[in-house]
């Protein structure tokens, strides 16, 4: 597939700190790419420098192929972390404006913004000053202005926040309608559970450097260990000595015993089936497969000691 | 271009729309009319007649105290007993001058006015100068011509000719031109600085700069806010000469007799205080002044002066949180207007080609204040066109240098800059 953005060795450095060493990573067409990562790890740096906010100390990024110029500026819908609209403004001029301001014509954009304001029922605040709306329908308005414009590409920064389970599920299902339509996304958050649900992609940064990249699935195959929950009625305790696999734990639980296996190499799970089958009454198996956060809490601390040590 | 344009046209419509803005650019003329229309009424009703009991036991003023247009006089015997009843009888005063003339006393229900007081005491006084030098076989005639006194008119020789200038209306006009541009750089350059600072913290300043340069939005707020500026002057300058015309004849109870002859009054006041010359003598003079050099160096230095100093404004609005942290970065701004106001008032207006005041007439930060009060006094127009010179190369460095540190210090939220800290924004490179 294509590239949208292709982040070529960005180094920025502030005064007394590095926010990005080195860092590359392509983001595909089409795809909702998460990028991860703690608190202060650069991940606002490379998302103002992808927005021209502020420009690399070295390295380039190219847009389409292209290296990133101001013609793209209107190619991108930016909903930065921290929210913000003029407080004293109308809400809908104040949507007209900020379109205007990435290259639309007024009436256009006065079109397409009377559809999406119906479409998220908020069309009865077209007239009413950002202070007097409460804090989702301010985020509302903040993200008609991010894809007004019907960007290519759509940053969205902690989109969630803010927003009460009902509306983030709406902002969600737009999110995702978007990139049906064709808009790649880079989507950073701290929320590991809203990046399996939508990312085709991710890249972790930590420390300013970019630690583990690729798709989510690929990423989590990596990061599979070969462990299994096993279920089985009563409380036969010669199941769980083998030769095929480590013994991780083993707990009763309500009609029996739980086991956590650890399968040794080269052995498959149907082996250990063939074994477990004559000696007792299976209820459940299933691979423990590593989530996001945990392999995001796992891959950060590793690099972090390394850098401390 | 366009971008900025889009800027402009927000930022000046959103100060034009609010209704402090009508508040202030309707307000400020009713008041300076009200005032008007208060000094003239003042002028035309100066009070009632005042009625006053005089005991004279010198005998010298029975003949020659004369009532006037204020004051009416009546003698009576008695001190006591009309101490008493002067009040009962109807009188404001009562004035009791005992034989000796020595602690002449004035009594009224209430503390007597300080004008009336005065008025009495001239009245007097020139009563008993007279009979004095009467006493002494000295002339009165002789005695006032030899006490004439006398003023120096100015006269400034140029290539058109000679042109008679009078010192006090250049050194008003001039420092009324300064103070005007004092008082607006602050009042556009705070409300640059308030924008930006708004920006910063409702972290509008993101989604803003994505779509456009820092520079643009930093330019378009200091154009617009400038633009909202020049409209409230001809606002104001539209709505006094409107009210004007209108509202004082109605104050002040159309009365023109009155007011011609207030007029009359204030122009004989100014002869004999010898301080301004008659009216007539005072147009004249203003017509020695380089009128338009005046009012085209008055554009000019608002105009590049508030942008020098809005941009410098916008930088320290960038560099903070909130308003209550501008105060540090505020000093180095206010201090060259405030000295130059200074030395304004007490060197280049009484010296005004002086080596000081031509210096700070070219250096940008004090040219538009110390130019402003030099103009009236034909300065050289090498010396304007140096200043005015200096005056857009300082706009474009200063701008530059701003910029420079806005770009960063917009995008620092909740990090208490210092003086270090914004030279190092200063050397960032884009």
């Amino acid at each position: 597939m294509e590239s949208m953005i292709s982040i070529r060795n960005i180094v920025k450095q502030y005064a007394g700190h590095k926010a990005l060493s080195d860092v590359s990573m392509d983001i595909k067409k089409g795809e909702v790419f998460g990028l991860l990562g703690p608190n202060g790890a650069g991940k606002t740096s490379l998302i103002r420098i992808i927005n021209q906010i502020t420009g690399p100390d070295s390295g380039e990024i190219l847009f389409n192929g292209t290296k990133l110029s101001e013609s793209h500026i209107g190619k991108i819908g930016y909903l930065p972390e921290e929210r913000g609209l003029y407080k004293k403004m109308e809400i809908g001029e104040q949507i007209l404006y900020l379109a205007q301001l990435k290259g639309m014509p007024r009436e256009e954009a006065k079109a397409r913004a009377v559809k999406w304001f119906r479409k998220l029922e908020i069309e009865s605040w077209w007239n009413k000053k950002i202070e007097e709306l409460s804090k989702g329908m301010q985020q509302k308005a903040q993200f008609i202005a991010t894809v007004l414009h019907e960007p290519e590409l759509i940053i969205l920064d902690e989109p969630f926040s803010g927003f009460d389970p009902i509306n983030a599920e709406l902002i969600k299902n737009e999110i995702l309608e978007l990139n049906k339509n064709g808009a790649t996304i880079i989507f950073s958050t701290h929320r590991m559970e809203s990046v399996e649900e939508l990312c085709d992609s991710i890249a972790l940064i930590n420390l300013s450097h970019k630690i583990l990249d690729g798709k989510v699935t690929e990423i989590k195959n990596q990061y599979r260990t070969g462990t299994y929950i096993v279920e089985y009625e009563g409380n036969n305790t010669d199941a769980q000595q083998s030769s095929q696999f480590e013994l991780l734990k083993s707990e009763s639980i309500d009609f029996g015993t739980r086991l956590q296996i650890k399968l040794r190499q080269g052995v498959h799970l149907n082996n250990v089936l063939a074994e477990l089958l004559p000696k007792v009454q299976l209820l459940k198996v299933e691979e423990k497969i590593p989530s996001m956060n945990e392999i995001f809490i796992e891959t950060v601390n590793k690099q972090t000691q390394k850098s401390k040590g | 271009m366009n971008k900025i344009w889009l800027i402009i046209k927000r930022e000046y419509l959103s100060r034009v729309k609010k209704k402090s803005f009508l508040y202030v650019t309707f307000g400020v003329p009713l008041l300076f009319i009200g005032m008007m229309s208060l000094v003239i009424f003042l002028a035309v009703n100066q009070g009632d007649k005042k009625k006053i009991r005089v005991v004279d036991e010198s005998g010298w003023f029975k003949t020659t105290l004369k009532n006037s247009k204020k004051m009416e006089y009546s003698f009576a015997e008695g001190f006591a007993a009309n101490k008493e009843a002067f009040v009962k009888d109807g009188y404001d005063y009562l004035v009791y001058i005992p034989a000796n003339l020595n602690n002449i006393q004035m009594f009224a229900e209430k503390t007597p006015g300080a004008m009336d007081k005065s008025v009495v005491e001239d009245e007097i006084n020139s009563i008993i100068h007279s009979r004095r030098l009467a006493e002494a076989h000295i002339d009165s005639g002789i005695l006032a011509n030899a006490m004439k006194s006398v003023s120096i008119s100015t006269t400034s020789i140029s290539e058109k000719g000679e042109k008679k200038t009078q010192v006090v209306v250049a050194q008003v006009v001039g420092l009324l031109g300064a103070i005007l541009i004092y008082l607006t750089l602050f009042l556009y350059g705070v409300q640059v600085m308030k924008g930006v600072i708004e920006e910063k913290t409702s972290r509008i300043i993101e989604v803003v700069i994505s779509s456009v340069k820092p520079f643009q939005l930093m330019m378009g707020k200091i154009v617009g806010v400038g633009m909202v500026g020049l409209t409230q002057f001809l606002l104001w300058i539209g709505s006094t000469a409107i009210l004007g015309y209108t509202l004082i004849p109605m104050l002040t109870g159309n009365n023109a007799e009155k007011m011609a002859e207030a007029q009359q009054a204030a122009a004989t006041h100014a002869t004999n205080s010898g301080d301004i010359g008659s009216i007539g003598e005072l147009f004249q003079s203003m017509d020695g002044l380089p009128v338009l050099t005046i009012i085209f160096g008055f554009i000019f230095y608002f105009l590049f002066g508030y942008l020098l100093y809005s941009a410098l404004f916008a930088a320290v609005g960038s560099a903070v949180d909130n308003e209550t942290e501008t105060q540090q970065f505020m000093i180095p701004i206010t201090l060259p207007l405030l000295f130059t106001i200074y030395v304004s008032q007490f060197v280049i207006i009484n010296n005004p080609h002086s080596n000081i005041a031509v210096w700070l007439s070219m250096i940008p930060f004090t040219a538009p204040i110390a130019m402003m009060v030099r103009l009236p006094y034909h300065v050289p127009p090498l010396q304007i066109a140096g200043s005015m010179a200096l005056m857009v190369a300082g706009f474009i460095f200063t701008t530059w240098v701003a910029g420079r540190i806005y770009r960063t210090g917009v995008l620092m939220y909740g990090k208490k800059a210092s003086y270090k800290e914004i030279i190092k924004w200063f050397k960032y490179r884009d």
